[in-house]
């Protein structure tokens, strides 16, 4: 059976309509648009929402210089003669639920039902750029007043002026439903979209005044939709990019280096001649690669290929690498905040607490290890990939195979999870490379070594100093917070290919490392990382940007150098800020012999973050006594519970969650048993979803507090499968997860996705102290840990 | 080489394969099956499960030689779209995915299982689905759905 064939069986090709359509505009969106006509695309008859399929994609041979404009209606919205709404979004489907959000957004804002719209996203030769979809940015940029939504208003209130003229009727007698402008008081007359437009083009500038529709009058948004890929997904007929097929496609695999900083001395290539189906080994300075017929001769030949490689550079000791950290030079430094005279209050405060929290390397460790798709042929070339940009990888994509940026098509295809920088860009350069040395289409899929290896961008390991000052009263006088942060490569960007592992192999610089000392004053107020804690006033010269009441303030960044390759994790810097701050703020209510709760009200200023904790301390039933809890016992299973809170990024979506638990102090074992989160992220687009997300950030946040930890020894990463790095599988451990949603229609809508993730290794952390009176500072909190610090109680 | 005989959701297929080759790749790339996946390749994660006669197996491990002739089910031969299985609705219902692409491990485990326990508590449940792995973290749901199926199907 070929994949052509399974595609037309299960209704995932396009159809004859639309593949008519797409050949008359020569498979370039921007082309067709040039001439009368919007171009309507009748494809995803199963209302996936998905790109073109992969048979359709494959003969683009057209040009796309850059992004259709942002300020141009037509860039995001297209209605056919039939009254079909299709949509364009540069925020693409990784799970988290966005797709099924913006597709809402515009049957809202047309007044269609929701499977009228087809959304298309992240493919360049169709949709804008909006960079990465990515850091809880998609619900902000395509929900607010710019972008998608006001496109979609300005549509609407443009069939409404085509209206009046139609039906020879002011504007205000007019309204809009269901696909047609009709009179209010005779809805019987009426005249469809799809007549007013004619299957033209707006060819209008995105009106910066349209109205969008109030949130009262919304049927559509708000409401709890299903995910339309859910059905494919559990019947096994969705097509992730692992399951991208092209005719006549060869598959790879990559031979990377063995230990970390060794370099090709040379690749003999007669040790895979005995193998069948070996087509080629590539080679292109420190980037090895095999491209074999069929994927398991891809393997094989991976394994027995000999190359002689250098000795590596050696890694620091693990066991003492927070230390290292600490005494790294030179750092580049960054202050986010600093009243100058922090050391002079913590020198006049009644108690002075200090604490040091450490943070490892965590990974994406996504369940299907990263694969692309590249057909690179000539000059020109396809790709398939997971990656978060299509723009930006199609770009550092042209520059790795030194080809013109406008001949190549990134098309989004859904890769496994992803959570930040896994290996999705990296593997679209291995794929690109192979595919161009061979000037066929290319397969490739990581090994679970290469991706968990040599694959993915960690999340960044964090040592972290909080030093906090208290008055007589117990109130937080003063607040001082270091930290130093080892960081290599990141994200691609625009130029930057050897941000990523494989960029960097064949022969690309990460971004480069700039050393500043010290850190120059701080000229305005952005909490972006959450590198100051919510109880700070956030004081640059006359404005205050915090959420709290502590004037003596001060936030301190050590950038330096990292012996592995670092990028975006879900929450990425957040989390690990966050774990010592909230952690502090439990030691502080402690020391002061206040209970958590009421000591976070007593020094919040925010509204909206006092009534998350509010809202979670309400429904956890939550008992006012400072912790740890009175006469716990010092043997066998003790309970406690915690609470932690943020306002993500500093204007990002507020969240607090309470975690109660079991710690087990013969074992050090802790079992969580219930997490309640209170999430409010502005206005919800759907319920279901946003608590889909805030489930999952829960228990991933979970697995990263109690298991997840990168290792190595003298010379390479050891975890580098499921037994050797640690994730919560389902069954016995999974706590009760409780959700409370809070809707603020008339707010600006903010990120959700990476709320609840941020909070959970403080909320456990401080539900262990709770049980116990152990502060576990170092993440993840296993039981060596665990009985470690119960030792010290 | 050699002919490796298949019987995939009630077909049977005659391929040219290395009788090393592990299922996985029979499945998903000599007939464009998209139900299992590769995961870890080490029988760790769960994403390439399938069904042989009647049990739950990791077709990432398990060469084509050893089982040949055999029943397999996969995701696909469950249900539809249109018609999805129960315990496919279930999943549907529910609404419990985030990504997906552990979707085939975590059904086709829990059917295997249930067909074999339909009375299972969820204790047992819990135990049969620990060795599997979400990175989504969909866990609530997912159990959620895989218990909402064992009832019904026990009705």
């Amino acid at each position: 059976m070929s994949n052509r064939t399974s595609n037309a069986a299960n209704g995932m090709a396009l159809t004859p309509d639309a593949r008519a359509a797409l050949k008359r505009a020569g498979f370039s969106r921007r082309d067709f648009l040039k001439q009368s006509g919007a171009l309507i695309v009748g494809f995803s008859v199963l209302g996936l929402g998905v790109g073109l399929d992969t048979a359709e994609a494959q003969v683009f041979q057209g040009v796309t210089a850059g992004t259709p404009p942002l300020n141009q209606v037509d860039s995001w919205i297209a209605i056919s003669a039939d009254g079909g709404v299709t949509a364009y979004t540069g925020k693409e489907e990784l799970g988290q639920g966005i797709v099924t959000a913006q597709t809402q957004l515009v049957a809202e804002e047309l007044c269609v039902p929701f499977d009228r719209v087809k959304l298309i996203y992240c493919d360049t030769a169709y949709t804008p750029d909006e960079g990465y979809t990515s850091g809880s940015q998609s619900h902000p940029m395509n929900f607010n007043h710019a972008n998608l939504a006001q496109a979609a208003a300005t549509a609407r209130e443009t069939l409404v002026k085509l209206g009046s003229d139609h039906l020879g009727a002011p504007a205000e007698q007019l309204m809009a439903a269901d696909g047609a402008i009709s009179l209010k008081n005779d809805p019987s007359k009426k005249v469809s979209y799809g007549e007013l437009l004619g299957g033209k083009k707006f060819s209008l500038i995105v009106d910066k005044n349209a109205k969008r529709k109030p949130a009262s009058e919304w049927t559509v948004l708000g409401t709890p939709v299903h995910r339309p890929d859910i059905p494919a997904l559990v019947t096994g007929q969705f097509e992730f990019v692992h399951n991208v097929r092209v005719p006549g496609m060869l598959h790879g695999q990559v031979v990377r280096p063995p230990v970390v900083g060794a370099t090709v001395i040379s690749v003999d290539e007669s040790s895979v001649k005995n193998l069948p189906g070996v087509v080629k080994v590539v080679v292109k300075k420190n980037f090895v690669g095999v491209v074999t017929q069929r994927p398991w001769q891809a393997i094989q030949a991976a394994a027995q290929l000999k190359v002689k490689w250098t000795p590596g550079s050696g890694l620091p000791n693990q066991g003492d690498f927070y230390e290292h950290v600490r005494k790294q030079k030179p750092t580049r430094d960054t202050l986010l905040v600093d009243s100058k005279d922090v050391e002079q209050q913590l020198s006049a405060a009644a108690t002075v607490v200090k604490a040091t929290y450490h943070y490892p390397y965590q990974m994406h460790g996504s369940m299907g290890s990263s694969c692309a798709v590249a057909d690179i042929q000539g000059e020109k070339g396809t790709i398939w990939s997971a990656t978060q940009g299509v723009w930006y990888t199609r770009g550092t994509t042209a520059m790795v195979l030194g080809l013109k940026p406008e001949n190549l098509r990134v098309i989004f295809t859904r890769g496994s999870g992803c959570y930040g920088l896994n290996g999705a860009d990296t593997i679209t350069y291995d794929a690109a490379l192979l595919s161009q040395a061979v000037g066929k289409p290319v397969r490739v899929q990581f090994t679970r070594k290469d991706e968990m290896a040599w694959g993915e961008s960690y999340g960044n390991a964090f040592v972290m100093d909080e030093r906090g000052g208290l008055d007589a009263q117990g109130n937080i006088s003063a607040w001082d917070y270091e930290c130093w942060v080892p960081a290599l490569g990141t994200r691609p960007g625009r130029n930057t290919p050897g941000n990523v592992i494989t960029g960097f192999l064949v022969g690309f610089e990460p971004e480069e490392f700039n050393p500043r000392t010290p850190a120059p004053d701080p000229t305005r107020y952005s909490n972006n990382t959450n590198g100051m804690p919510s109880y700070i006033a956030g004081c640059i010269g006359e404005t205050c940007g915090g959420n709290g009441k502590v004037k003596s303030e001060r936030s301190l960044t050590h950038n330096v150098v990292s012996p592995f390759w670092t990028g975006p994790l879900r929450s990425p810097q957040r989390v690990q800020n966050t774990f010592a701050h909230e952690s502090f703020m439990d030691e502080l209510a402690a020391k002061a012999k206040a209970d958590p709760v009421e000591y976070r009200l007593r020094h919040l200023s925010d509204p909206r973050l006092i009534a998350v904790v509010q809202s979670t301390a309400k429904a956890a039933n939550w008992d006012t006594r400072p912790s740890p809890k009175p006469r716990a016992r010092k043997t066998g299973i003790a309970t406690g519970r915690g609470i932690s809170c943020v306002n993500y990024e500093g204007n990002n979506g507020y969240s607090a969650m309470m975690a109660e638990v079991e710690v087990n102090q013969e074992t050090g074992k802790v079992a969580v048993k219930r997490i309640i989160v209170s999430v409010d992220c502005g206005p919800i687009s759907n319920p279901d979803g946003l608590k889909n997300q805030t489930e999952g950030g829960a228990l991933q946040g979970m697995s990263r507090a109690l298991g997840e930890e990168v290792t190595w020894d003298a010379q390479q990463i050891t975890s580098i499968d499921w037994t050797s790095y640690h994730t919560l599988p389902l069954g016995f451990d999974v706590p009760k997860v409780e959700v409370e949603l809070i809707n603020r229609p008339d707010e600006r809508a903010t990120g959700s996705g990476e709320l609840a993730i941020t909070l959970v290794a403080s909320a456990i952390g401080n539900a262990i102290f709770d049980a116990t009176g152990a502060r576990v500072r170092e993440v993840p909190f296993t039981p060596e840990r665990v009985k470690a610090a119960l030792s010290q109680v | 080489m050699s002919a490796i005989t298949l019987k995939v959701n009630g077909t049977t297929h005659t391929l040219d394969l290395d009788p090393s080759t592990p299922l996985l790749y029979a499945l998903s790339d000599d007939l464009a099956l998209r139900g299992p996946k590769f995961g870890c390749g080490l029988g760790q994660c769960g994403a390439c499960t399938v069904i042989l006669e009647g049990r739950a197996i990791r077709s990432c491990i398990t060469p084509v030689e050893a089982v040949s002739g055999s029943e397999i089910t996969t995701l696909e031969g469950l249900g539809a779209i249109e018609k999805p299985h129960p315990i496919q609705q279930a999943f549907i219902d529910e609404q419990a995915a985030q990504c997906g692409f552990c979707v085939n491990a975590v059904i086709m485990t829990a059917k295997a299982f249930l067909d074999k326990n339909p009375k299972a508590t969820d204790e047992q449940i819990h135990r049969a689905m620990s060795g599997v792995l979400c990175r989504c973290f969909t866990h609530t749901r997912m159990l959620r759905a895989i218990k909402r199926y064992a009832q019904e199907a026990a009705r």
